[in-house]
């Protein structure tokens, strides 16, 4: 390297200094050090596995790096009421976040010591629909099968999910209403133990997400799934709406800051989380996601929506 | 056959083994400080599974795990502190047997039970996978209640001393497992209005104060460690050919252990954490001289570290088969496991045969890798732990343990939780009360109430409800069983020898 490129390398970074100390957030100073990413759940789940494809990915773009930490509790609530009265909003440090969980929360708990509002939504990253899954050899054939048993013989289905007033059960509920049927909903701790439920016939059928769908492959059968359009790796699964039943919904993961951060920053984070998304569709399309990327107005529409879908069921 | 000759050939290579020793090597230091689990362990490694290939990634983690395990004995036997919950009952005997001098023997024995139990639960699931994930599969909620109900049982034999005091440890155990969010209903529960103890009291949180801030107590009042240094230090070894025929002179103690880790392994969500304390109980219960047991009798050891030890590619077996994961750790090999595109399920055996073969060859050698690293390991630590005079000892063990409860769920809540409950402890151990007792109140009370409210749901349609939990026949197996057990220990004749 010749003296004189050194130099007028010397003067290039001495233009972008000065150029970046007149404009304050301007996002070259930005991330200034590591970035703490806060996933609410215990590892292995949906949300930590993405994560931690994230994590490379993300430092590798940002140049700085990225702590993926678990502060699991309460359903994701310890997590975001330390979140929301504690975090800087400047950027540096981002939480994981799940619908319906972030709106129904603080509905159903007097204690749950967060708000709906209180985040500033990255972006929500993907999409798992949830579906309705009984064991290969149930007498139920279709989701018609299921529903008519259902009404002959109130209470005596068991259908199994995760958790009470989370999306599984907050979409039985849905359900139930929308067909005129009533089922005993059966939470169990997560998604973990919900194979076995399925494979040892504990439950007469599941409310879970397409990912477990997927997973369980020719051991289950899928008798709908709750997205707009059928879902490329359940092309067989007919969609709830296509059966006369407005089920449309899942578990949205997302990112947020605390209220308060730099409007550019939550951008250039939405667009690194968007380009992210590209490189883990690969793997995780065939896996049951549906890759998205809801920001802004958006985002905060989605949850209105659920608020407005759910929240009979909550008070 | 082929399958398995090539999946061998696959994990024999070099550079396997250079990965396994390094995760059986991780693991133990990991496994033997208190508060950093097997979970968190493998949940730190994932980034770095992602970029090695399927096989290797799952190698790594299946040694990280088996290392772990192992690890937990080491504090167990030389600071009474388990490590892990699964060597909770590591202490009964190997603390007692480290303070009367024999810890390096104690370190023997747990290291050839622990590489036995490894080796058991390796054959154990190349041969019998298919039918023990059948099993698993009749235990649902109501089976999964009786369980609880069993395990609770065992309060009895694990009360030092007076049974009512036992009891009474138990019931507090119940009531610190009812604090936070309810396991079904979804209920905040004792939280008095503060959010952060919607997460409850983690089971690690208790099991560190409790365990490790009363001895640590101890050995601050007593003003010196809790170990005795041996006359002869320098010259002391492992008698490992005498730790060999102490494990194998009592077959039927290490089969009996190695079967009820198989099977408690499978049950999906009991977990390792109560896997030792039965095997321990049964050790008592069968031994001729059950008043040996507590004051140093190696025969607890082997039964605590080989059924724990069992268990690690035990509760592979409803994961491979079924997807199932039956202890916290498993969760994370099998999102591991989904990212490369490996379903769970019979396909595995076959059709990517090598792979999932190979992984479980590669537990059984990480199993036996655990001699010439346990020895050795052992011998630093046990060392260490000598030498260092109590004045440094009890702050460093203090603020790895802080550190550890901390890093747990990354909440400062869970530090002054755990400290509390240490000073309860110390207390309460003043007073005759066990931390044991306490522990498994706190596993078993969330199990119980989860099968019984499932249960009861599953029933509604029942006139009565309730009976949901008698109707299925391994539901009565395991009622009649229970009947026994209280049956033998209120036995007037076993009453007395138990007061002996």
């Amino acid at each position: 390297m010749s003296l004189k490129s050194a130099s007028s390398k010397g003067l290039f970074v001495g233009v972008v200094a000065a150029f970046a100390a007149s404009a304050p957030v301007l996002a070259q100073d930005f991330p200034s050090r590591a970035i703490e990413y806060i996933i609410p759940f215990d590892p292995g789940g949906e949300s930590d596995i993405t994560a931690r494809l994230q994590e490379p990915l993300m430092q590798e773009a940002l140049g700085v790096n990225v702590n993926v930490r678990h502060q699991p509790g309460g359903g994701g609530a310890v997590a975001w009421s330390d979140f929301q009265s504690n975090a800087e909003p400047d950027g540096h440090e981002i939480i994981g976040i799940n619908t319906p969980h972030i709106v129904a929360q603080p509905i159903q708990r007097a204690d749950a010591g967060y708000t709906t509002d209180g985040f500033d939504i990255i972006t929500w990253f993907h999409l798992t629909p949830h579906v309705v899954v009984v064991r290969a050899d149930s007498p139920f054939e279709t989701l018609e099968d299921l529903i008519e048993f259902a009404g002959e013989n109130p209470q005596s289905l068991t259908m199994g999910g995760s958790g009470t007033f989370t999306g599984n059960h907050l979409e039985t509920l849905r359900l139930m209403e929308l067909a005129d049927i009533r089922v005993t909903y059966i939470p169990f701790t997560g998604t973990g133990p919900l194979p076995a439920a399925i494979l040892g016939g504990h439950v007469g059928a599941v409310m879970s997400n397409a990912t477990l769908a997927v997973e369980m492959g020719d051991n289950v059968r899928v008798l709908a799934v709750a997205s707009e359009e059928r879902l490329e790796t359940l092309p067989d699964v007919p969609t709830f709406l296509e059966l006369g039943y407005d089920v449309v919904g899942g578990t949205y993961r997302g990112v947020a800051v605390p209220n308060g951060t730099p409007a550019d920053r939550v951008e250039m984070l939405a667009d690194l989380f968007a380009q992210m998304n590209e490189t883990l569709g690969e793997r995780q399309i065939p896996m049951g996601y549906q890759m998205t990327d809801i920001r802004g107005q958006d985002a905060i529409d989605l949850m209105t929506r659920m608020r407005e879908q759910y929240g009979d069921f909550l008070n | 056959m082929e399958i398995l000759i090539a999946a061998a050939a696959a994990v024999l290579q070099p550079h396997m083994l250079v990965i396994i020793l390094l995760g059986v090597t991780a693991g133990l230091f990991v496994g033997a400080l208190p508060g950093l689990t097997a979970t968190m362990a493998l949940a730190l490694m994932l980034p770095f599974t992602f970029s090695l290939e399927a096989l290797e990634g799952l190698v790594a983690l299946g040694a990280v795990y088996m290392g772990t395990i192992y690890g937990g004995a080491f504090t167990a036997i030389l600071i009474n502190t388990p490590g892990t919950p699964s060597s909770i009952a590591t202490t009964f005997d190997g603390h007692p047997m480290a303070k009367q001098g024999r810890a390096l023997e104690a370190i023997s024995v747990a290291t050839i039970a622990s590489v036995i139990g490894g080796v058991v639960g390796v054959a154990f699931l190349l041969i019998a996978a298919p039918p023990l994930a059948q099993l698993a599969l009749r235990f649902g909620p109501a089976e999964m209640f009786w369980v609880a109900i069993l395990g609770l049982t065992l309060i009895g034999s694990l009360a030092t001393g007076s049974l009512l005091k036992g009891l009474l440890g138990g019931a507090i155990g119940l009531l610190i497992g009812t604090i936070g969010i309810s396991p079904v209903g979804g209920e905040s529960r004792f939280t008095f209005g503060w959010p952060p103890l919607q997460g409850g009291i983690s089971l690690i949180v208790a099991l560190i104060g409790l365990f490790v801030i009363p001895e640590l107590l101890l050995m601050i009042r007593r003003g010196h460690a809790t170990l005795e240094t041996p006359a002869d230090l320098g010259r002391s070894r492992f008698q490992f050919g005498a730790a060999l025929r102490t494990v194998l002179a009592k077959p039927g103690n290490l089969i009996r252990s190695c079967a009820i880790g198989q099977v408690i392994a499978i049950i999906p969500g009991a977990g390792g954490s109560i896997t030792s304390l039965v095997a321990y109980n049964e050790a008592k219960r069968w031994s001729k001289s059950p008043e040996t047991f507590g004051k140093g009798n190696p025969e607890g050891v082997v039964a605590s570290e080989s059924s724990n030890n069992v268990m690690v590619a035990g509760s592979m077996v409803p994961l491979l088969t079924l997807g199932i994961p039956g202890a916290p750790p498993d969760a994370i090999i099998l999102g591991v496991m989904l990212l490369h595109g490996l379903r769970p399920g019979l396909d595995l055996f076959t059709q990517t045969g090598v792979l999932a073969n190979g992984f479980i060859i590669s537990m059984g050698l990480a199993a036996l890798m655990l001699i010439p690293v346990g020895l050795l390991g052992g011998r630093l630590i046990y060392k260490t732990i000598l030498r260092t005079p109590h004045y440094y000892l009890v702050p460093t063990i203090l603020i790895i343990t802080i550190l550890g409860t901390y890093a747990l769920r990354n909440n400062i809540i869970d530090v002054a939780l755990m400290l509390g409950l240490g000073v309860v402890g110390f207390v309460i151990r003043g007073l005759g009360l066990g931390a044991a007792p306490i522990v498994l109140g706190l596993i078993l009370g969330t199990i119980a109430e989860q099968g019984y409210v499932q249960s009861i749901l599953g029933g509604m349609a029942l006139d009565f409800p309730q009976m949901r939990l008698f109707v299925n026949p391994l539901s009565q197996v395991l009622i009649a069983i229970i009947v026994l057990v209280i049956g033998w220990a209120a036995w007037p004749q076993n009453l007395r020898r138990k007061k002996d």
